[in-house]
């Protein structure tokens, strides 16, 4: 399985040499929802929590280093940071309320969806912020203001993010905080009843999850150039980010990765024929019924049902 | 601080308390005989919403009159709903069940705006054009028939789940679903009728509605959170609580609009429902917890 | 000084008073057995004593230090273990990652863990099926899956809640061996059960609930024909052909 794996990222970094423009564009994509789907992983997945509500950090990252830059002139790869952790108060903030006041299944569900809106509708109307209209960044092509001429760069900076999560999923997984967070998603009272500080490793998922979710939206802002309220706080995001790692495999490694190397694809190609003419929901009809489908048929995810068919294969052969 | 203001929006918040009473009780209706929370409940109203809309446009028949239509269309997608997916995991923890009304929703909502695109849209009926005035107060003829209609289907509801044979298995079923298979009850039946009238509640409610608010799909997320509101102050399960929930909560937004500004009106909802989520226990009548 | 005492502990439900002014103590090495009708309150002792319920009034001491107030995991970490009436494994794990989580809370490093947890579920009996997943059990390996999940928690007190209950003859017997093993190996027990011949067989002192209160409190032999307990159980039968 090692090789496999190092082979495959061998394989990603040397891609962009044979890739032509767009494909490039997609592979960008692939990791950036990659990225984001597997910080989602860590409190979604691993600790089961579902937050239907995670583009709120990836929209207070987003402005916090758009505003650093455009009015401080601050670097966005330390307004990044301040994204993150900014981000990361507002997870600790959802997480305390939430876990607190024991909140749990659809009421959690229900917490997050409101303090998303919420930050949507309190950022659309600050002007300061840019109103409902947003923010823009001017094109400098700067790479100390996160900008790069070249789509390349942009490339290996989306793969390092997506590398980077999975990097922290991979640690958390291995060790106590990884099997704690598995037994609470499982049962919680009986997780309590074996030493295990529920309280304390929820929220511990939250943050990680939100800060890397945070520095997400440093990368939204410098690569697309403007940042709406609707967009980037707004439920169409949340479900980018929740459907990949459903569909790919919740609270395993490697399920956000399929999940995204799967949909992303699919989400453009349907973006490309159906998204003339103002069928722009169609891609989101699509996603309702794989995540449908999902539940009814592949409940954990397309990576873990692979895995047993391989291994079966194996087996068989 | 205007005086008149202030009734005025008391009485427009009580009239559309009606609505919101329906709306809830509906949904409470599928939580308490299944444990379902029915995340697509706010778009399912805005489909009844269209419903009206075509009826009215394509075949002139008045939303004060197709809202018996609506619901019944309604109650068969709440029936398949139920029977079709739900049904199939019943059984299965509870995140699943939450991400595939939320796929239903997602489903819903964006087939509408595919099909009817994203303007808002209202429904014309003669009667609401009508007023009439008591003194400085004046009173929507429209929004007045719609209360009026919308509170004789609760009550309606209300005599079918106590005083038929049918509405008290559902009932039993929703109190206790193994007391009610072993007295042989089609479990799945009762299910599948409940989600129905769940479902066809909120159709009635939306061609109700339909004349008196402008709607487009987003609005459906608007709609399921007030519903949320108001079943979690009512309490999960009780349909009485739904019912003083639903005045209860038209009555805090209606008050809320007239001393906010209008872009902040749902700012207040979804604060509201982060309040009424941290401090909820019971709910005022609830019986039970999720 | 007692490994356990708990004195004047009461919880009211609404109008119920579930426990009523008890006074209970565990001394080391001792294995204890509480019995009762159903609806006496002894689960929700065992709620109260591990954390899950506060009580309204009383004091709970375990090695002399009080734990009212304390969360359920916070008294897991001081040596205190328990398990549900009703099992609740952890479904999609398997065996031997179900006794991890437990073994975690002594040993943090998660391979060591992982070595210890084995240890636990061959000396329970179930290293054969270490790989299953949990939701694969019959209900017999489940029990033991409930024990060996809270043995590996290191505990100096354990608690058992109804470990026998929907098990046949045969596998009851199993249950007590198992049980006396691990109370030899130094742990103190409390246990909870409705089956008198196991209670009799494995306690060296017995406390009666009725309503929330202790009624009667003695050795095996005392209690088997203590009119109180006859009255509060109503069956003679069973008292009555109890080996002494």
């Amino acid at each position: 399985m090692r090789w496999v794996l190092a082979a495959g990222v061998v394989v990603l970094l040397a891609l962009p040499a044979v890739l032509s423009a767009y494909a490039l564009t997609l592979f960008i994509l692939i990791f950036f929802y990659g990225f984001l789907g597997q910080s989602w992983n860590i409190v979604g997945g691993y600790a089961g929590q579902l937050s239907a509500g995670h583009a709120a950090f990836v929209g207070v990252g987003g402005y916090t280093a758009a505003m650093l830059s455009t009015q401080l002139g601050l670097t966005p790869w330390i307004g990044m940071l301040a994204g993150g952790a900014l981000a990361a108060l507002l997870g600790a903030i959802i997480g305390y309320l939430g876990f607190r006041f024991g909140l749990r299944g659809f009421y959690f569900v229900l917490l997050t969806v409101a303090f998303a809106e919420i930050c949507r509708i309190a950022v659309s109307n600050i002007d300061a912020l840019g109103g409902p209209l947003g923010l823009y960044i001017t094109f400098t092509g700067n790479p100390r203001q996160f900008q790069f001429q070249d789509g390349r760069a942009y490339y290996y900076v989306a793969l390092a993010l997506m590398l980077v999560a999975t990097a922290a999923a991979w640690a958390i997984e291995r060790r106590r905080f990884g099997v704690y967070l598995a037994a609470i998603r499982e049962d919680e009272t009986a997780a309590e009843a074996l030493g295990v500080n529920a309280f304390k490793y929820k929220m511990l998922a939250m943050i990680v999850s939100s800060f890397l979710t945070g520095l997400g939206g440093t990368f939204y802002a410098f690569y697309l150039f403007s940042l709406q309220p609707n967009t980037l706080f707004g439920i169409p995001l949340s479900v980018e980010i929740i459907i990949r790692p459903i569909v790919g495999g919740a609270g395993t490694l490697a399920g956000p990765i399929v999940g995204s190397f799967i949909l992303t694809p699919l989400a453009e190609i349907s973006r490309l024929y159906l998204g003339q003419g103002g069928l722009h929901g169609a891609h989101l009809i699509a996603y309702g019924a794989l995540l449908i489908g999902v539940v009814l048929f592949l409940p954990e995810g397309a990576y873990p049902r692979l895995r047993r068919a391989l291994a079966r294969r194996a087996d068989g052969a | 601080m205007d005086l008149t203001l202030v009734v005025q929006g008391v009485l427009s918040g009580v009239l559309f308390g009606g609505v919101y009473s329906l709306m809830a009780v509906g949904l409470t209706l599928i939580f308490g005989v299944m444990r379902v929370v029915n995340f697509a409940h706010g778009d399912m109203m805005v489909w009844g919403m269209y419903l009206a809309y075509i009826l009215a446009t394509r075949a002139g028949i008045d939303p004060y009159v197709s809202f018996v239509i609506c619901a019944a269309a309604l109650f068969a997608l709440g029936l398949g709903v139920q029977r079709g997916l739900v049904d199939r995991i019943i059984d299965a923890p509870h995140e699943m069940q939450i991400l595939l009304m939320l796929g239903v929703a997602l489903v819903l909502e964006n087939v509408a705006l595919v099909l009817f695109g994203p303007e808002p849209t209202r429904v014309r009926s003669p009667l609401a054009a009508a007023t009439i005035w008591l003194g400085p107060i004046f009173v929507d003829v429209a929004r007045l028939v719609t209360f009026l209609v919308a509170v004789a289907l609760t009550l309606a509801l209300w005599m079918f789940l106590f005083r038929t044979d049918l509405g008290r298995t559902i009932r039993a079923a929703a109190d206790n679903t193994y007391g009610a298979l072993v007295i042989g009850t089609d479990v799945r039946r009762v299910y599948a009728i409940a989600f129905g009238i769940g479902a066809a509640c909120v159709g009635a409610a939306g061609a109700l509605v339909s004349p008196i608010v402008p709607f487009q799909p987003p609005t459906g997320l608007s709609l399921s959170v007030a519903s949320f509101n108001i079943v979690i102050i009512g309490g999960m399960g009780s349909l009485l609580g739904a019912f003083v929930g639903g005045l209860l909560v038209s009555l805090a937004e209606s008050l809320g609009a007239v001393f906010l500004a209008p872009s902040l009106k749902e700012l207040f909802s979804f604060s509201l429902l982060v309040v009424i989520l941290l401090f909820r226990p019971a709910g005022l009548f609830g019986r039970r917890s999720a | 000084m007692s490994l356990l005492a708990a004195r004047g502990l009461a919880k009211r439900f609404g109008g119920l008073q579930a426990v009523a002014g008890l006074d209970l103590t565990v001394a080391p090495r001792e294995m204890v057995g509480l019995i009762g009708p159903n609806g006496a309150g002894k689960t929700t002792v065992f709620h109260l004593l591990s954390g899950f319920l506060r009580p309204d009034a009383g004091e709970i001491a375990l090695a002399g230090r009080s734990i009212v107030g304390l969360p359920p995991h916070a008294i897991c970490r001081l040596g205190l273990a328990r398990t549900f009436q009703v099992v609740r494994p952890f479904p999609r794990m398997t065996v031997l990652e179900n006794v991890r989580v437990g073994a975690l809370a002594r040993y943090p490093r998660a391979t060591e863990a992982l070595d210890r947890a084995r240890a636990v579920v061959a000396r329970v009996g179930l290293g054969p099926r270490e790989r299953l997943a949990a939701a694969a059990l019959t209900l017999p390996e489940r029990k033991r899956l409930e024990l060996a999940r809270a043995l590996a928690t290191g505990p100096t007190l354990l608690l058992l809640d109804e470990v026998m209950a929907g098990l046949n003859p045969t596998e009851i017997e199993a249950i007590i061996e198992l049980i006396r093993r691990i109370h030899e190996s130094g742990v103190s027990i409390l246990l909870i059960e409705h089956n008198m011949r196991a209670v009799m067989a494995l306690s060296h002192r017995i406390v009666v609930l009725s309503f929330g209160e202790r009624i009667a409190e003695g050795a095996p032999a005392d209690i088997a024909n203590h009119p109180k307990v006859v009255e509060a159980y109503l069956g003679d039968e069973y008292v009555r052909a109890a080996p002494a």
